[in-house]
């Protein structure tokens, strides 16, 4: 017996394999034997055989076809079907050669004066020159393989560009999925959080970052511990007992060897960056006794000065042991004290008076003030703006002021459901963090009035201090193409309800999510109660004020 | 340095034509000026030889190819500025030959342009609209940017011409074959597979593999360009249709029962039983469907990544063995008996047109790769083009002789039709204009009726499928010569492939989005959100959105008496109602003093006709 059986076989592996790379079947009828080994022919070779160059051919005029009685075409079936009529002056010669170029093969087919059934049954020497010697132009797409393939292995892939519509259907659908699937994405890798830093045995209350170094950061914590971290190894470096009672504020020497901490005790030490060599104690480097509780810190930007806060806003010499000079503007405790950065001279103070002061150090007397429908818990100015700085208040709102004009704010950032503890600006100076009471961070950029965006982590505690801390990637050149057509992408169909569900989405806590909803409906209740009044009242009573000018109660100089 | 021109040289004409041009009245108080001048710089010798340079430069790039295809609108270049050579003229002395950007040639800039710049912008807030012209502003610039880059394309497409004006459908395969290179030569080929026979044969997506399987069963998959062969199995039973995935690796076969797939070594993977007798498969590579129709009549749609049925939908027209798809918006056309061609979409259970092509039953469709034509042949030996531009008439006709059984376009535009045993092609004038039907562009016979066409992408080549086996026609100017390396490349590695695949999963078009205009999605729909509100309104009873009619609140202690609550509503009515006339008066008024206006402008005496006027 034998296997496959003969209605199994295959019809094209019966037949016996030519020679050459072809393996198996298939032997093309007409194929030279040229393209049969080759299954492309290099421009090399081409150029020897003369014949890869679109030429146009002329056939080799055997000499019974003298161009004077070309061979007229012959008229094909599908013309005779159609009614044409057949040339008139076709020479009965002409037809008889290929009649008897068919009939040598005795195939009827050919007999019937139809050149065109060549394919597979005439042979190869039986055609060529006889056939007729009509002068035509022909050109056949022909690519060179050595043009889109790479040479080596360790070259990069060719990839041939053509940006015809036509061959890029489909393109609005396509590139909606694709911004779907960038959405979607910028939401699965969206993981904030990155880590905790374990060791303080009480509440941290202060954090200040290091000047110099991107990866240190110091805290200092309720009961009296200042720690020194290492951001990259995620570990603590070193731990000071700095105080009794709470530490109350560090901040960092502009060089970065030094820092300094307040805290409860009435006390602002000075402690070095290192730590104390082999054998040696642990000791500040100054000490200073004050006379009341100091509740902030901040470190001039170039120079050795530094000033703190408590009852009035001390401005301090390091050599020295009193200030240079005390501020003060009202009688209340003042919670926290900033140098702008830029305009270095400058300060910022908020009191528990509800006022945000402003201070020159060159003058001994505060410049203006501004006060608010509720106190402000810090303020913080913008690394990259002088005038701007932004103020962390307890109505649950953020107010971005333009030390210029500080009876509008520039921006009012609402987003937060309770007080807002803390603010610190990104050293791009284009958006800031905040930390509130509700256990909820928010990013916002300067120019809006929503946040950005939520890192969600299940809140555990309240974040009393933050600070913003950037770390910069470096991408590839692909990455970054990647990063930029998708963030396009992403752009153009924001407004499609699926992608800007998938976009809007945050996963909150459910008490800060109902407290949004709680605050939305009391907010709308404000609102048409005071269109309601402007409504029923005589025109030009009632004035109308905007969101921005309703919170600020007074600014005084 | 030489200063004036040789006679013997070809060119003078030309550039006295051109100092001609830029001569100037003559000043008795400038004569001096010139020579010195021209003695003081070395610039202008070089200017000459520039501008001599450049008539002949412009003459050689508008040789133009005498061919039927290959004519690309060839545009005129924008005459360069020679206003001020003076001013354009660098300390060297040397001038830039080419000043200013380089010129595009409109009608690229057309082919690449996605807005529509004869509709005019919205009416919109100030903002929006600035921010709509940046866009537009933008969207210009990228189609110049991509009209500019049609210069680095490699290819030309392929030709025929016969001798002076001769008729190329005289020339036959033979003569192509031994006229052409060894490479396009061996692309010529014939398999004489008459055991099995009719065939039916469908190329992969590149171009590269070929696929067919005969009506007694035998199938087989190779590399064609190599002649290497990938599998061959018999099924045993009848095979209706053959067609690749979106890759070559898979292959689905409409075989006597059942749909089954097989993997590119002949391995049966899938057999699936829920598309029973099929007829005709349809691949949509982009949303990666397989559409079947079916002789009970159902036209389905396998989402072949998660394999899952999408949509059954039952034609209720018989039979269905005539289908195609629209590569442009992945529509499918089925044919049927009573001379109608319909069009789906897997998102809706009715068809989305129904179009009355022949008297006698449709026999073939098949639809261009812009998706502007449709070409459609019945039992009435008619062969329609039809215009899809939302009209639905057709263009052109002409009666056969037998009528054609089966119909195909090329990526260029070339139509090819099997009547019988014969197959003829036809051609237009270029991609975008439809095959004009007076005079074939080729013939050829085979040696059996025709069961299978289909013209190879990005190759001049055209597959047969006939009942003595598989004929590999050579047809010049059928296929793209260029190909887009990220969408489908016939010179993919094995990574390179695995990588599209990837990408082309990820980015699979939802079977929801197949609609007529696949631009739909970037329009803003104001029709349907306007039907919508009338339909809501239509549904409730009432208009949800509508103002509601003012109810006075009971109020306390004695004042909730039903006059005074008339009494507070007949206020408020009046109220609105003096709002209203207030409205109204003030818009008289304008349209008063609008009136006053123009009449003061249009004239100072008054027309007889003015009284009509309203």
């Amino acid at each position: 017996m034998q296997w496959p059986p003969p209605w199994r076989r295959s019809p094209l592996l019966s037949a016996s394999p030519p020679p050459g790379p072809v393996k198996g079947f298939l032997r093309p009828v007409r194929m030279s034997e040229a393209a049969r080994l080759y299954h492309y022919v290099t421009p090399a070779e081409s150029a020897m055989e003369g014949r890869w160059q679109t030429r146009p051919s002329l056939r080799p005029a055997s000499p019974t076809n003298a161009p004077a009685h070309r061979q007229p075409p012959l008229a094909n079936v599908c013309q005779q079907n159609y009614g044409a009529p057949q040339d008139p002056v076709e020479p009965a010669g002409l037809r008889s050669a290929s009649h008897v170029t068919g009939s040598s093969l005795g195939k009827a087919e050919v007999a019937c004066g139809s050149r065109r059934r060549w394919a597979e049954l005439v042979p190869e020497s039986s055609w060529s020159p006889a056939v007729g010697a009509s002068k035509m132009k022909v050109k056949m797409l022909s690519r060179n393989p050595d043009n889109y393939v790479r040479e080596t292995k360790l070259d990069l892939q060719r990839v041939p560009r053509n940006y015809d519509p036509t061959l890029h259907p489909f393109e609005v659908p396509r590139e909606y999925v694709r911004a779907l699937n960038a959405t979607k994405l910028e939401r699965v890798f969206a993981k904030p959080f990155l880590a905790s830093l374990d060791g303080h045995r009480d509440g941290v209350n202060c954090l200040a970052k290091h000047p110099k170094n991107l990866a240190t950061v110091l805290s200092g914590a309720c009961d009296g511990e200042v720690r020194i971290w290492n951001l990259t190894q995620r570990n603590c470096i070193r731990t000071i007992q700095a105080h009794e009672g709470f530490v109350r504020g560090v901040c960092t020497r502009f060089c970065g060897t030094s820092f300094f901490t307040v805290g409860d005790d009435k006390t602002v030490k000075q402690w070095k960056m290192d730590g104390p060599g082999y054998g040696e104690e642990e000791e500040p480097l100054h000490t200073i006794l004050g006379k009341t509780v100091y509740t902030g810190i901040d470190h001039h930007w170039k120079e050795a000065v530094f000033a703190t806060c408590g009852q009035q806003v001390d401005i301090w010499d390091e050599q020295r042991t009193n200030p240079i000079c005390s501020m003060t503007w009202g009688f209340d405790s003042i919670s926290s004290v900033k140098f702008n950065p830029v305009e270095t001279f400058l300060l910022g103070s908020c009191a528990s008076d509800r006022n945000i002061v402003l201070y020159d150090m060159r003058q001994a007397t505060p410049l203006k003030k501004v006060i608010l429908d509720m106190r402000t818990n810090t303020i913080c100015w913008n690394p990259m703006e002088a005038f701007i700085f932004t103020a962390a208040n307890e109505d649950y709102n953020l107010y971005t002021f333009d030390m210029r004009a500080l009876d509008t704010p520039v921006m009012v950032h609402m987003d937060h459901v309770s007080a807002v503890l803390d603010v610190d600006y990104s050293p791009t100076g284009k958006e800031f963090v905040s930390a509130s009471f509700d256990k909820s961070i928010r990013i916002f950029p300067v120019d809006k009035s929503r946040s950005r965006y939520v890192p969600t982590s299940k809140p555990k505690t309240t974040h009393y201090s933050l600070r913003y801390q950037n770390v910069y990637f470096q991408l590839t050149s692909r990455e970054k193409a990647a990063k930029d057509y998708n963030q396009k992408l992403k752009e153009k169909f924001q407004h499609y309800p699926h992608i800007k569900r998938i976009a809007r989405h945050r996963h909150l806590p459910k008490s800060i999510y109902s407290q949004i909803q709680e605050q939305r409906i009391m907010k709308e209740a404000r609102r048409r109660k005071e269109v309601n009044r402007i409504k029923h009242s005589k025109p030009g009573s009632v004035p109308i004020v905007s969101e921005k000018k309703k919170h600020i109660v007074a600014v005084v100089k | 340095m030489e200063t004036a021109p040789k006679p013997g040289r070809d060119v003078p004409p030309k550039k006295d034509k051109l100092q001609t041009k830029r001569k100037k009245p003559r000043r008795y108080w400038e004569e001096e000026t010139v020579p010195t001048r021209d003695g003081a710089s070395p610039g202008p010798p070089c200017n000459k030889k520039n501008r001599e340079l450049r008539p002949q430069r412009r003459k050689n790039a508008h040789i133009l190819k005498k061919s039927r295809i290959s004519k690309k609108p060839q545009v005129p270049k924008k005459p360069r500025e020679w206003k001020n050579p003076e001013s354009q003229r660098s300390l060297s002395g040397a001038q830039d030959p080419f000043p200013g950007p380089a010129p595009v040639p409109v009608e690229v800039v057309q082919k690449f342009c996605r807005i529509d710049k004869s509709r005019k912008l919205p009416r919109s807030k100030a903002k929006t609209r600035s921010r709509l012209e940046v866009a537009e502003a933008e969207e210009e610039e990228t189609s110049i940017k991509a009209a500019r880059s049609e210069l680095l394309l490699a290819e030309e497409p392929g030709f025929l011409e016969g001798e002076d004006g001769e008729d190329t459908a005289k020339i036959c395969q033979a003569d192509i074959v031994e006229a052409v290179d060894i490479t396009s030569a061996a692309k010529h080929f014939d398999l004489n597979l008459r055991q099995f026979g009719p065939y039916r044969l469908n190329y992969s997506r590149t171009g590269r593999h070929l696929a067919f399987g005969g009506r007694r069963g035998h199938v087989a998959a190779l590399d064609w360009v190599t002649k290497k062969l990938m599998c061959e199995i018999n099924v045993m039973e009848a095979v209706r249709d053959i067609r690749f995935l979106h890759s070559e690796a898979l292959l689905a076969v409409a075989q006597n029962r059942w749909l089954h797939i097989y993997d590119n070594q002949g391995i049966e993977l899938h057999c699936i039983r829920r598309c029973d007798r099929v007829t005709r498969l349809e691949f949509l590579p982009f949303h990666f469907l397989l559409a079947t129709a079916s002789e009970t009549g159902f036209l389905t749609y396998l989402d072949v990544s998660v394999g899952k049925i999408v949509a059954a939908l039952n034609a209720r027209a018989g039979r269905l063995d005539v289908m195609s798809q629209n590569p442009y918006n992945a529509v499918i056309h089925l044919g049927h008996s009573n001379g109608t061609v319909s069009l789906w979409s897997p998102a809706m259970k009715e068809p989305l047109a129904k179009i009355l092509c022949h008297r006698g039953g449709v026999r073939a469709v098949a639809v261009d790769s812009t998706g502007t034509y449709m070409a459609t042949s019945g039992l009435d030996h008619q062969l329609k083009i039809f215009d899809l531009r939302g009209t639905y008439q057709p263009l052109s006709t002409r009666t056969l002789p037998h009528g054609a059984g089966h119909l195909a376009f090329s990526q260029r535009g070339l139509l090819v039709a099997g009547m019988g045993d014969v197959v003829n092609i036809w051609a237009g004038q270029g991609k975008a204009s439809p095959p004009s039907l007076e005079q074939p562009y080729l013939t050829h016979r085979l040696s059996g009726p025709v069961h299978g066409l289909q013209f190879c992408p990005f190759e001049d080549v055209l597959g047969v499928g006939h009942s003595g086996g598989i004929t590999s026609m050579l047809v010049p100017g059928a296929g793209e010569p260029n190909f887009d390396g990220l969408e489908s490349n016939p010179y993919r590695s094995r990574k390179q492939r695995q990588e599209w695949e990837v990408k082309a999963l990820l980015e699979k078009v939802p079977a929801e989005l197949i609609c007529l205009d696949p631009r739909a999605l970037a329009k803003v729909d104001v029709i349907s959100l306007e039907q919508g509100k009338k339909e809501r309104i239509e549904r409730l009873g009432y208009d949800p959105e509508a103002k509601a009619p003012f109810q006075p609140k009971p109020k306390q202690k004695g004042r909730s008496s039903t006059a005074s609550l008339v009494k507070r509503k007949r206020k408020v009515m009046d109220e609105e109602h003096r709002d209203k006339v207030r409205q109204s008066l003030q818009q008289q008024q304008q349209q008063q003093q609008h009136k006053e206006v123009k009449a003061k402008s249009t004239g100072a005496r008054p027309s007889a006709l003015d009284r009509f006027v309203r």
